[in-house]
């Protein structure tokens, strides 16, 4: 005992805590006081401004519009669900649950068909050689480091009546459809403009891919197929979702792309919540709508934790940057 | 048994056209943009010949001299805030215990995760309540909380990666903190601030919904200028406009990766 306890208090004596604890810092490492702009950036301006939206979902509308008051009400809440009818009833109005819905699907069919178009580009990225592969992988980041808004426009000429795609179809003698504005040119849109979030961790992925656990399934005979389907795929599941996630979220607040390719036909949660605090003027309905946007963003947060764990379970690891 | 024909490892069938396919997709709009921003018609989509007259207007004009310059204020000023926040709190997060420094640092990556437009009403409504005034301030502190993640987060991991015993030696040898902190950390952390700093200024010239909930009277950015064109209508101007911010932003981040790869 008296052997093994000199080495146990020696150990103990470099406990992280302990060592926390002492005066003693490693050189070259700041104080706590160092990290307070963070901190304090962190609190007051992504913290507290959520915590207030969730206050003042429960406020009531500012008499001009900008703002809210004070007396406290379920007000807004209860226009999520319901409206007044003439005799000042209360009926069941899913118009905001619809919309809130038809968000929800369009931005899975968003994340559905990045990765159908996202995992071959990755793959296919993935194995070209050094050079080429540093070219193709600046391809696919410019996009994501150019604006937006422009990407958008862009494919308001595109889809545009005269535009690219109608005068393409006259050419080949196929009748022009007016294409723009309308739910499908939104959903082009989405997918342009998030497209890259997934090409990139599905890339990481298929970096990481093991050759040899393809050359062993072929010469067990497994056809090609197979080998993409049992082999490849899940492998390349941690950039998957992760790359799921960094899509479904941002589609599911969108408001440039609805507004500018969907027109006045397509009403989605970023539309609705952007009307509500720049045109009708009415904050607590719009801090509502938002709250329950954050809501949906948690639980798919929390599918991306499941899935991460049940990877960690099998030596795969999900990250999210 | 029929004779095993020779399968190439690295390629799988389709892929490759998928790829060229996406490649496309993402590209030929841009191309239609800057092919139409020479189009010498006044309606946007009618092609009628080579014109250079649009890019001409668009100097000339002063509403885009003004937006130009308001984008490159909030811009400068929100990444020298993010960055010196940014170097501070990963020099400072080593000091504090893991558990607090993984909570703040999970904080101040929100942005990065939550859908801008809950953030951006959020801030909206603090703005209100405190009553700062919307405009270039409010814009400029809107898009350091954007940017801050993207300055944080290579700096961080440069950081955390470090060879610990040069600043050991650097201590043994006399140094104090400050000495320690500009002499070596600093330099090591040098390439690490330049490309968060970039990332943070493109972010910043680039964002669109956080300046539109925040900005104010006069404090018009180059992408607000441009929804507030389109809602009026498709205009040449604007393409030429939007060539000029995309030929400028493919530049930036070609000669950027010229530059990491010569370093490397």
């Amino acid at each position: 005992m008296t052997r093994d306890g000199g080495r146990v208090r020696a150990r103990e004596a470099f406990t992280p805590r302990r060592l926390r604890r002492s005066a003693w810092r490693r050189p070259g490492s700041g104080t706590v006081t160092l990290a307070t702009p963070a901190v304090l950036i962190g609190a007051l301006l992504v913290g507290a401004p959520l915590l207030l939206v969730i206050a003042y979902s429960f406020l009531s509308r500012a008499s001009g519009g900008v703002g809210v008051d004070t007396p406290f009400t379920f007000d807004a809440w209860r226009r999520l669900v319901f409206e007044e009818d003439f005799q000042g009833e209360l009926v069941f109005a899913p118009q905001y649950l619809q919309a809130l819905w038809r968000s929800v699907w369009m931005a899975a069919l968003t994340t559905f068909i990045a990765v159908v178009v996202a995992v071959p580009t990755a793959v296919w990225i993935a194995t070209r050689t050094p050079r080429v592969r540093a070219l193709l992988l600046l391809a696919v980041t410019i996009p994501f480091w150019t604006n937006t808004l422009i990407r958008t426009y862009a494919w308001m000429i595109m889809l545009n009546d005269q535009g690219v795609v109608n005068n393409t179809l006259r050419m080949l003698g196929l009748p022009p459809t007016a294409l723009y504005p309308s739910v499908f040119a939104t959903f082009i849109g989405l997918v342009y403009v998030f497209v890259p979030f997934m090409i990139l961790p599905v890339y990481t992925s298929a970096m990481k891919f093991d050759y040899r656990l393809a050359e062993a399934a072929y010469d067990l005979g497994a056809t090609r197929g197979r080998v993409v389907r049992r082999i490849l795929l899940p492998s390349l599941r941690p950039g998957i979702l992760a790359g799921s996630i960094l899509v479904f979220i941002p589609c599911l607040g969108a408001f440039v792309q609805p507004t500018l390719l969907g027109g006045s036909k397509v009403d989605l949660i970023g539309t609705i919540i952007q009307r509500q605090f720049r045109d009708s003027m009415n904050w607590p309905f719009g801090a509502a709508i938002s709250v329950a946007l954050l809501c949906v963003t948690m639980m798919a947060l929390l599918v991306f934790a499941l899935g991460a764990k049940r990877l960690a379970a099998q030596g795969q690891r999900a990250s999210l940057v | 048994m029929s004779p095993r024909r020779f399968v190439s490892l690295r390629s799988f069938p389709g892929f490759s056209g998928v790829g060229v396919c996406l490649l496309l997709f993402l590209y030929l709009p841009l191309l239609v943009v800057v092919v139409y921003s020479f189009n010498a018609n006044s309606i946007a989509t009618v092609w009628t010949g080579f014109s250079v007259r649009w890019f001409e207007q668009v100097f000339a004009s002063e509403p885009i001299r003004q937006a130009l310059w308001n984008s490159l204020t909030v811009a400068a000023w929100s990444t020298a805030t993010a960055v010196v926040v940014a170097v501070l709190a990963a020099v400072g997060f080593i000091g504090m215990r893991r558990r607090s420094s993984r909570f703040a640092l999970a904080l101040i990556s929100a942005p990065l995760i939550l859908p801008e437009i809950v953030l951006a009403i959020a801030l909206l409504s603090l703005f209100a309540w405190v009553h700062v005034p919307l405009g270039i301030p409010a814009m400029i502190l809107a898009h350091a909380v954007v940017g801050l993640p993207f300055a944080l987060l290579p700096i961080h991991s440069r950081l955390a990666g470090a060879d610990w015993t040069q600043f050991e030696a650097a201590a043994d040898l006399g140094a104090d903190e400050w000495r320690i902190f500009r002499r070596v950390t600093l330099p090591m952390l040098q390439p690490a601030i330049v490309s968060g700093a970039m990332l943070c200024f493109i972010v910043s010239m680039d964002n669109f919904v956080m300046s539109f909930f925040t900005s104010g009277p006069g404090s018009t950015t180059l992408p607000l200028y441009i929804w507030g064109a389109l809602r009026v209508g498709l205009t040449p101007e604007i393409n030429a406009l939007s060539s000029l911010i995309l030929i400028a932003s493919i530049a930036v981040l070609v000669a950027s990766h010229l530059l990491s790869r010569k370093k490397a």
